[in-house]
């Protein structure tokens, strides 16, 4: 066991990532993730931390950047929120399809307009069809844990996919509570040293990388890209139950489920959102009502089966999304949650909520309202209509 | 769990000095989580703060709604409805104040009361309006955590012994009406 020090969210990606030994950092500020590019150039700075860290004045610059140092073998970092990962969006795309591994830390936020610097998973969501692995966290001991277990996933060669460690921006950027740090010996332990042979920028054996690339071989790629996704499902797994040996913590990989065994209604969350929800959970069963819990912690790749699994012989669900899908009125994760079980034989009353945009709460009480709704109209199967968050 | 709701304004310090509480419970061995409430940063304006301090694991993270204990740092946000808002039956209201309670419009259903003239010492011992470590002091005597020491230790660790001294000073010179601390 480390020491258990008081952090904020920002923090715990900070030390997350130097405990993981970055060869190179380029990150540049922006609300609510500043704190990890500041708290990390101070690490550099005071010797702490022996990264080579790059200034850069842009995002699309710094994923520029940390992407000619993965080329040439580096283990990089980065972090960002919202338009500054808009303004990333071109060499982000790039990095997941040159299938070069990296973690970068995503304290999620709402997406402009209406003008707004708070959270909100809008952001995240929007690329999770850029071909990254994206993992959403709870606790600061998550996203300190992710970011490490995020560079083996990473770098596991089944996999070879850059990866998001993702949070809600002020609700856990922000948050300060206890994470027990594990100390550098055991983070090596854990975490070797990468090596990479597949795309190497070396004179002496020079290769061309990325070249102009026809359609058919270019489907090859993508193919091969989908197929390292569906691995990243076991291999998230196996890494959960190894992280678990050294260090004592297993999230579940995946999903992560919480009182669902003999559950009638099931609640689905994702990041901070979960622990309201579990104590809302609680209240509910000292109330007679049989409710349960499913966090799903990864996004992409999307864990379809194992979610039609958890939700197997359940009479309702809802799904609280802080974000939308522009034209299905209603939450993405719901919208997929729809794509997992629709080959399955059950019949569910099911919701999508939406809640926490732009800020928002999404307090104890919203979410004990969903599960009281849920068990109200659990025999009334089918889609029942968004239910939306909003105070007056 | 305690709920704690904090009120003040922009500069005086209620982000540091709830960081102060939760690093101080963690290295206790309890638990303690603080959000702030960030509107438009600037000097002076309103801001809020979520502190929870618990001997068992927190797991919402979420604004407080009805809290347990409410922290003023500043008189003049009485007014605001919300700063009053939600505070639980015999639940406790801790104000940074030099008026008579009478003045304090401090709703009838509390069931203590605690007023500590943080501002004057603050001025007294740190030459400036920022009252938070005295504040401190006042939430310690009040709320009973025992882990004192470490906890002003902290302050003098994080702002020097003038701060300390301030939050010793607001502990002993905090009034309590309605229940003793």
């Amino acid at each position: 066991m480390g020491k258990i020090k008081a952090l904020t969210g920002n923090t715990a990606a900070t030390v997350g990532a130097a405990l993981s030994r970055p060869d190179l950092i380029a990150a540049y500020p922006i609300t609510p993730q500043s704190s990890v590019a500041e708290g990390l150039s101070d690490l550099v700075h005071d010797g702490q931390l022996d990264s080579n860290l790059v200034q850069v004045e842009s995002e699309h610059s710094a994923m520029s950047v940390v992407q000619g140092a993965a080329a040439v073998g580096g283990r990089v970092f980065t972090a960002t929120s919202a338009q500054g990962l808009a303004l990333m969006y071109e060499p982000y795309f790039r990095m997941s399809t040159l299938r070069f591994p990296m973690v970068m830390a995503l304290a999620t936020r709402e997406m402009t307009s209406p003008e707004t610097i708070w959270s909100g998973q809008q952001d995240a969501i929007s690329v999770r069809e850029a071909g990254w692995i994206q993992f959403f966290c709870d606790s600061n001991q998550e996203v300190l844990d992710m970011i490490i277990q995020g560079y083996m996933i990473s770098e596991h060669p089944d996999v070879l996919i850059p990866v998001n460690v993702c949070y809600d921006g002020f609700y856990s950027s922000h948050l300060i509570e206890g994470v027990d740090v594990p100390s550098q010996e055991e983070v090596d332990a854990f975490l070797p040293a990468p090596t990479f042979n597949h795309a190497v920028l070396d004179p002496r054996t020079p290769m061309a990388l990325d070249p102009m690339t026809p359609g058919n071989i270019l489907m090859k790629y993508r193919k091969s890209h989908l197929d390292a996704m569906e691995k990243a499902i076991d291999v998230i797994d196996e890494i959960d139950k190894k992280f678990e040996k050294q260090f004592g913590r297993s999230y579940g990989g995946c999903i992560s489920e919480y009182c669902c065994e003999d559950a009638d209604v099931i609640i689905v969350t994702i990041a901070g959102m979960t622990g309201a929800g579990m104590d809302a959970v609680d209240l509910a069963r000292k109330n007679g009502i049989r409710a349960g819990l499913l966090k799903v912690r990864a996004i992409r790749p999307f864990p379809a089966k194992k979610i039609a699994a958890a939700l197997k012989g359940k009479k309702a669900f809802a799904v609280i999304d802080r974000s939308v899908s522009f034209g299905w009125s209603e939450g993405p994760v719901h919208m997929e949650i729809k794509a997992a079980i629709a080959d399955t034989d059950e019949k569910y009353m099911h919701m999508s909520v939406i809640g926490g945009l732009g800020g928002a709460d999404i307090s104890v009480d919203d979410m004990y309202d969903c599960i009281t709704y849920l068990d109200r109209c659990k025999n009334e199967p089918g889609e029942h209509e968004t239910r939306w968050l909003m105070k007056d | 769990m305690k709920e704690i709701r904090l009120h003040g304004r922009g500069g005086q310090g209620v982000v540091k000095a709830s960081h102060i509480i939760v690093k101080a419970s963690v290295a206790n061995g309890k638990s303690g989580q603080f959000i702030p409430f960030f509107g438009v940063e600037r000097k002076g304006s309103p801001v809020f703060g979520y502190l929870r301090v618990s001997d068992t694991p927190i797991r919402r993270k979420t604004q407080i709604y009805y809290p347990d204990i409410l922290v003023i740092f500043d008189d003049t946000l009485i007014d605001l409805p919300s700063t009053y808002e939600g505070l639980k039956e015999g639940g406790t209201v801790i104000i940074n104040s030099s008026k008579p309670v009478e003045e304090l419009k401090i709703p009838k259903h509390a069931g203590q009361i605690a007023i500590v003239n943080a501002t004057a010492i603050a001025l007294d011992l740190l030459g400036r309006e920022i009252p938070n470590t005295a504040m401190i002091g006042a939430i310690v005597k009040v709320t009973g955590i025992d882990y004192k020491e470490s906890l002003f230790d902290e302050i003098e660790k994080t702002f020097g012994s003038n701060n300390k001294e301030a939050a010793e000073r607001a502990y002993n010179e905090v009034r309590c009406i309605g229940k003793e601390c």
